[in-house]
């Protein structure tokens, strides 16, 4: 049986991952799974600075999901480098780098920074939070911005590049295929859907940021379409995620298109999901008597 | 930080035990043996479009560590589900989990409100065990008094109700003032607005404080970062004025946070 799937010549184990800022940098999570069963960690995304974040409250329940406004808050790159990346490299998984920033130049310099961390296997390029105000989304919901960023990022980077992208757009195609245009190496979707939550008894907003993105289970649906759109748009792989909880809902993803899949909010409501999620896709090889997880990738067209 | 566990748990209990305000007990494998006073656990809702864990304060382990006791204020749909169990049904918990108590081996003021008070239940629990022969617990309420007896096994207990209807008409800060409370170490759990007032206290009259926080969560492992406290100085993990509730507390030094 074969569980390895391939990003940009990175070849991962098999195709499950993490999706930034639900694990960490798996020092938390790594006492629940054994982060050497993954495919990747994709680590929280992580500036040329600390950040703060926003004020609390920064999460809200819904129905089928959770909103989420923490706002990047990271410890900046110095640290990350020091602390984080010494303890990914102790584990045979590959290491995936989400980068924020509030400028250009804020990414640059955390790209270039990382191009001479061996740890480092990919980087994500976080175009797409909803919850700050500078950076984040403003590069992502603009197909001219998401190109030039892709491609000044692309020109210093040394590691392949992910665009991770924002459904908060009128056509997520047309952005997939200005990140593939700027050279990007795979792009994957979807981050959070921007959302608001109302305390009727308080009369104000859940969250302090008055907006939150959403994610969890009720999301899916609209994660797998849009997977699908942009399988069909552009060459170049993609990591799917929005609401993934179970080995099947991994394998829907990678039915519609996508190479690689992320586990994100459902680690809050079990830490054991990623494992779980290896397992049953192998479990739901042999029940269909797939040889290779690549077989499966894109197969509903 | 203790090892957590996750754990399908029977419920050997419930009652309410005033209004709104639930008691239950659960059998654990792992998680009481574990646990001490100050920590907490997470409940999860069987239904499936509850996705986050509500976290809920240990209010007493039993003696044999074979199970813990969880009082809670229905305040929602999660913790309104949970009040519906009944004895024999399972629940998926989460545990122990955050930084509890450091008992100290000097005279205690325990000082709660609210539904800050079953955490103290073992702290005082834990603290007669030590052998500390001066602890008082002081605890606010809005009308209505629950676990007032338990404390009371185990020290001398003052009480302020909002409506006067028993002890000190007032707040826990007013009972400690007209009983001319003293103590070498406070230990609090309850509303910011007291834990401020708390922290006050323990800075004007030079005393070591620690109170107990809470924020809403969502993984409750230090994961996610959503429940932050301001701290005073640089965190050394979050390397930000942060410092993660979950994680890093619930329980934190006074003098390290800002409220």
């Amino acid at each position: 049986m074969n569980t390895k799937v391939n990003l940009a010549g990175v070849e991962l184990e098999n195709p499950v991952m993490t999706a930034s800022g639900t694990f960490g940098s798996g020092m938390e999570y790594g006492k629940f799974v054994d982060l050497n069963n993954l495919g990747a960690v994709v680590t929280k995304g992580v500036a040329n600075v600390p950040w703060e974040g926003n004020p609390v409250p920064r999460v809200a329940e819904v129905y089928g999901g959770m909103l989420n406004a923490i706002g990047l808050q990271n410890p900046g790159i110095d640290l990350f480098v020091k602390r984080d990346l010494p303890f990914l490299a102790k584990y045979n998984t590959k290491v995936i780098v989400n980068v924020c920033g509030r400028t250009l130049e804020d990414y640059l310099e955390v790209v270039e920074r990382l191009g001479d961390e061996d740890t480092v296997d990919m980087l994500e390029i976080n175009i797409s939070c909803p919850n700050v105000k500078e950076g984040g989304i403003a590069f992502g919901q603009n197909e001219k911005s998401v190109e030039h960023v892709t491609k000044e990022i692309k020109k210093i980077a040394k590691q392949p590049v992910i665009m991770k992208l924002s459904p908060n757009v009128t056509d997520i195609t047309v952005m997939a295929k200005a990140a593939e245009a700027g050279g990007a190496d795979v792009v994957s979707l979807i981050n959070t859907i921007t959302g608001m939550k109302i305390d009727i008894e308080r009369q104000t907003f859940v969250l302090a940021n008055k907006t939150g993105g959403m994610s969890g289970p009720a999301v899916k649906p609209v994660a797998v379409r849009m997977v699908y759109q942009v399988a069909n748009a552009v060459k170049i792989p993609i990591i799917g995620m929005g609401g993934i909880s179970t080995a099947e809902d991994a394998i829907e993803f990678m039915l519609a298109g996508a190479t690689a899949v992320s586990v994100g909010t459902a680690n809050f409501v079990n830490p054991y999901t990623t494992k779980e999620v290896v397992d049953g896709i192998k479990s739901y090889m042999n029940s269909h008597n797939i040889t290779d997880i690549n077989s499966v990738i894109g197969a509903v067209r | 930080m203790s090892i957590k566990y996750q754990e399908i748990a029977e419920i050997t209990s419930q009652e309410e035990i005033s209004d709104g305000i639930f008691s239950m007990w659960i059998k654990t494998e792992n998680i009481a043996k574990n646990a001490v006073a100050g920590q907490f656990v997470s409940l999860y809702s069987s239904d499936s479009a509850s996705i986050l864990p509500r976290p809920i304060s240990i209010c007493e382990v039993k003696d044999d560590k074979s199970g813990l006791r969880l009082v809670y204020r229905v305040a929602g749909k999660g913790t309104s589900e949970f009040s519906g169990l009944k004895e024999k049904d399972t629940i998926k918990v989460l545990g122990p989990l955050g930084n509890g108590y450091t008992l100290k081996n000097e005279t205690a003021m325990l000082i709660a409100g609210g539904i800050g008070v079953p955490p103290i239940v073992e702290l005082a629990k834990q603290l007669h065990q030590k052998g500390i022969k001066d602890i008082k617990a002081v605890v606010g309420y809005r009308s209505e008094l629950f676990l007032k007896e338990e404390l009371e096994k185990y020290c001398n207990v003052y009480v302020a109700t909002e409506d006067g209807s028993s002890g000190v008409k007032g707040n826990v800060m007013d009972a400690i003032r007209e009983n001319g409370l003293t103590a070498d170490v406070v230990y609090a759990c309850g509303p910011k607005p007291m834990l401020k007032a708390v922290s006050d206290y323990a800075k004007q009259n030079d005393i070591e404080a620690q109170i107990s926080l809470e924020e809403r969560m969502a993984c409750g492992i230090g994961a996610c970062l959503a429940c932050v406290c301001k701290s005073k100085e640089v965190d050394e993990h979050s390397n930000v004025k942060n410092k993660r509730i979950c994680a890093d507390g619930p329980v934190f030094d006074s003098r390290e946070v800002e409220l």
